[in-house]
C-alpha cells in the first residue's frame, strides 16, 4: 500500500473545477484511490465525495493507493494538488 | 378576464402567453418498489446517463468556463460513489425515484454543514437531484423553459442560477409568485427593462398558455384579457416606445434640476446609460473587477477598467464606489473569516480599512484615470457608519489625488450623524436598499421577511430627510442610488426631502424623468411631509397618489 501527505495549493481549495480535475485524474488510473481529511476517507474518484470533503487550501490530506500502479498515479495526483488552479 | 394584484416593479406593460417554470417536484413517497431491485437500478442507469447527456449537451453550448461548471456537474450525476449508495437503497427495497432523492440528500446535507461559502454546490445538487427525478418520472424538470417566441415567465421565484440561464431576449415580463421589489429577480428585471410583478401568490394559478396582460405600474396582471384590453395594451406599449426616446435633463415642472444618472456595474452598460439620456453615472460599482480573481487586480489593469467607463461621459459625473465587498458578495483575499451575519460584519469600509492596501491601489488606479480623462470623478466609500471612517476615507481620497471624495449612507446611524458626517466630507449618496434593511432589520436576502424590505416605510423616508436637511444646511449634494430612485413617484418624495440627485438603472430614468417633470419642489415637499406622516408603507404610497401634482 503507497501513501502520501499533500498539503492543498489550490487557493480556491478543491471545490468545483479542480475537484473536477483531480477525480478525473484518478478516476483514469486505473488505481482504487482514497483521499482522507480529518477521519474521512473518500473515493478520490467521487466528485461529490471530494467535494464533501470540504477541502480548503493549505489543508493537509493523505492519499492512499494499493496495487500495480499505484506510485505513478499518486505522482499524477500529487502534482496536481501541489499545483494552485486558480492563479 | 380575471385581474391579480402583485408588487410592479417599473413602470413597463406586456402582453404574451406565459410559459411557466414547472415548480418544484414532490418528494417521492416511501413506499416500496414493485418492480424489484433489478428494474429500478436499469431505471437508474438510464435516467442519470440521460441526464449527464442533457448537462453535457448544455456545456457544449455554454463553452468556456460555464461549460466547464457544466461538465463539472455532468461528473456529479455519474459519481460511483453516488450510484453505489443507490443501488444500496434499491437493495433495500427503495424506488428508483426515493432513493436518487435520498442519496443527493445525503450529499446535501453534507454539504450544507460545511458553511456558507458551499451554497453554490448546495444548489448545484439540489437541481441535479430535481434533473435526475424529472427523468425517472417522465416530467419536465423545473427549469428555465426553452421558447422561441417570446413569452411572459411565470414562476414561484427566480434564482440566480435560474436567471443565468434565461435568454433574456425572449422574456417579455415576469410574474413571480414570491419575493419583494429588493431580491434577485426585481432587481434584474429593472437593470434589464423587464416590466415585473413579484409577490404574487395567486401568480400559482396562472395556466401555462395563456395570455396575460403585465402592468408594471400598477402592480396588475391581467389572465385571459378581452381583446380590446389586449389592443389598448399594445397602445400603450407603442405609445411608451416612443416616449422612452425622449431625453433632457431631469427637472421638476419649476425648472428646479435633479439630475439623473446611470448605476453602472461595467464599462458594458455605457452604451445604455448614454442612450436613456443619463447625465453620468450615479453609482459605478467597481466589484466586476474583483469577484471573479482570487487576488486584487493591478494598478494598471484596474486604471484601464475605470477608464474605459469614464471615456463614455466627458464632462459629465462619475460616481466610483471603491469595492464593496462581504454580505452578499463575498472576497476571499479581503476577509475570509466566517461570520454568522455577514450584512452586520466586517463589510464596506470596514474591510477596506482592515486591507488599505488593496483600497489604497484603487485609489491610485481611479486618481490616474481622473487625470487622463475628461469626466467629473467622485469617489465614495461604501457602508460608512461613523465621522471617524468619513473622516479617514476622505483623507485617504484627497492623499492619494482624487479631487472629490464622499461617502455612502446605508447605516442608520450614518443617516441620524449626517450633518456632521457631511461636515468632513464632500457628498452623500444614499443607498436605500441597504438602508432599508438596516432600518427594519430585515435581510434583503431572506424571502420570508421580504415585505419589510419596502423603501416607502416612513421610517426610511425620516432617515433621507435627516441626510437631506444635512446636505441643504451645509450646500453638499446628496444623491440617491438605490433602487428607490427607479419609482417614480418615490423619486419625488426622495426630492421633497432634500435630494438633489437620482441615480438607477437605465431603462427607469425615462419614467421618472416623465413623473419628476409633473411636481414643482413645493408639490414634492408636500407629498414628503405626507408619506412621512404615514404610519407604514403602503399609506405612504397611497397618500402619494392620492396627491395631485402641479
Amino acid at each position: 500500500m503507497s501513501e502520501r501527505t499533500v498539503v492543498v495549493a489550490s487557493s480556491h481549495g478543491l471545490h468545483a473545477r479542480p475537484a473536477a480535475l483531480f477525480t478525473q485524474t484518478a478516476a483514469k488510473s486505473g488505481v482504487a484511490v482514497t483521499i482522507k481529511k480529518g477521519d474521512r476517507t473518500v473515493d478520490a474518484s467521487s466528485i461529490l465525495g471530494v467535494i464533501s470533503l470540504g477541502i480548503d487550501h493549505d489543508d493537509e490530506v493523505l492519499l492512499t493507493a494499493e496495487g500495480e500502479g499505484a506510485e505513478e498515479a499518486l505522482d499524477a495526483l500529487e502534482a496536481l494538488l501541489q499545483t494552485d488552479h486558480d492563479a | 378576464m380575471t385581474t391579480l394584484t402583485g408588487i410592479g416593479v417599473g413602470r413597463g406593460v406586456a402582453v404574451g402567453p406565459v410559459r411557466r417554470m414547472a415548480d418544484p417536484l414532490p418528494e417521492p413517497p416511501t413506499t416500496s418498489s414493485t418492480l424489484g431491485p433489478d428494474a429500478e437500478k436499469e431505471r437508474v442507469t438510464h435516467a442519470l446517463a440521460a441526464t449527464a447527456e442533457d448537462i453535457l449537451a448544455r456545456a457544449g453550448k455554454a463553452g468556456g468556463k460555464a461549460g466547464e461548471v457544466l461538465e463539472a456537474q455532468a461528473m456529479m450525476v455519474d459519481d460511483p460513489t453516488l450510484r453505489t449508495d443507490i443501488d444500496t437503497r434499491i437493495d433495500k427495497g427503495a424506488t428508483a425515484e426515493r432513493a436518487v432523492y435520498d442519496a443527493f440528500a445525503v450529499f446535501i446535507e453534507m454539504l450544507k454543514g460545511l458553511g456558507e461559502y458551499m451554497q453554490g454546490r448546495v444548489s448545484d445538487l439540489e437541481d441535479l437531484s430535481q434533473r435526475s427525478i424529472a427523468k425517472l418520472l417522465g416530467v419536465a424538470p423545473p427549469a428555465v423553459p426553452d421558447s422561441d417566441e417570446p413569452f411572459v415567465l411565470v414562476a414561484r421565484d427566480l434564482a440566480p442560477a435560474d436567471t443565468a440561464l434565461l435568454d433574456i431576449t425572449r422574456v417579455l415580463a415576469i410574474i413571480t409568485a414570491e419575493g419583494s421589489k429588493s431580491t434577485h429577480t426585481a432587481i434584474l428585471a429593472g437593470e434589464k427593462g423587464i416590466p415585473a410583478v413579484v409577490g404574487m401568490p395567486d401568480a400559482a394559478g396562472i395556466a401555462d398558455g395563456a395570455t396575460v396582460i403585465v402592468d408594471a405600474g400598477t402592480g396588475q396582471v391581467e389572465v385571459d384579457p378581452s381583446a380590446d384590453a389586449v389592443a389598448a395594451a399594445e397602445k400603450r406599449i407603442a405609445e411608451r416606445a416612443t416616449r422612452a426616446q425622449t431625453s433632457g435633463p431631469g427637472a421638476l415642472a419649476d425648472g428646479t434640476a435633479v439630475p439623473l444618472l446611470a448605476n453602472l456595474g461595467s464599462a458594458k452598460g455605457v452604451e445604455a446609460a448614454v442612450e436613456a439620456g443619463a447625465e453620468g453615472v450615479g453609482l459605478f460599482r467597481t466589484e466586476f473587477l474583483f469577484l471573479d480573481s482570487t487576488s486584487a487586480p493591478t494598478v494598471e489593469a484596474q486604471k484601464a477598467a475605470y477608464s474605459a467607463v469614464l471615456a463614455g461621459f466627458p464632462g459629465k459625473k462619475v460616481v466610483v464606489r471603491a469595492l464593496d465587498a462581504g454580505a452578499d458578495k463575498p472576497l476571499a483575499f479581503l476577509n475570509d473569516a466566517e461570520e454568522e451575519n455577514p450584512a452586520l460584519g466586517l463589510r464596506g469600509i470596514r474591510s477596506l480599512r482592515a486591507s488599505e492596501p488593496i483600497l489604497r491601489d484603487q485609489l491610485t488606479a481611479l486618481a490616474q484615470a481622473q487625470n487622463e480623462n475628461e469626466a467629473d470623478v467622485w469617489v465614495m466609500a461604501p457602508m460608512i457608519a461613523t465621522v471617524d471612517e468619513t473622516r479617514y476615507f476622505t483623507g485617504l481620497a484627497k492623499e492619494l489625488g482624487l479631487k472629490t471624495a464622499g461617502v455612502m449612507i446605508e447605516v442608520p446611524a450614518a443617516a441620524l450623524l449626517a450633518d456632521r458626517i457631511l461636515a468632513v466630507t464632500d457628498f452623500a449618496s444614499i443607498g436605500t436598499n441597504d438602508l432599508t434593511q438596516y432600518t427594519m432589520a430585515a435581510d434583503r436576502m431572506l424571502g420570508s421577511v421580504a415585505s419589510f424590505q419596502d423603501p416607502w416605510h416612513p421610517a426610511v423616508l425620516k432617515l433621507v430627510g435627516e441626510i437631506g436637511t444635512a446636505g441643504t444646511a451645509l450646500s453638499k449634494p446628496v444623491g440617491v442610488c438605490g433602487e428607490a430612485a427607479a419609482d417614480p413617484k418615490l423619486a419625488v418624495v426622495l426630492v421633497g426631502l432634500g435630494v438633489t440627485t437620482l441615480s438607477m438603472s437605465a431603462p427607469a430614468i425615462a419614467d421618472v424623468r416623465d413623473e419628476l417633470a409633473r411636481w414643482t419642489l413645493a408639490g414634492a415637499r408636500d407629498a414628503a411631509q405626507k408619506a412621512l406622516a404615514a404610519e407604514d408603507a403602503a399609506g405612504a404610497r397611497a397618500a402619494v397618489d392620492a396627491l395631485d401634482p402641479a
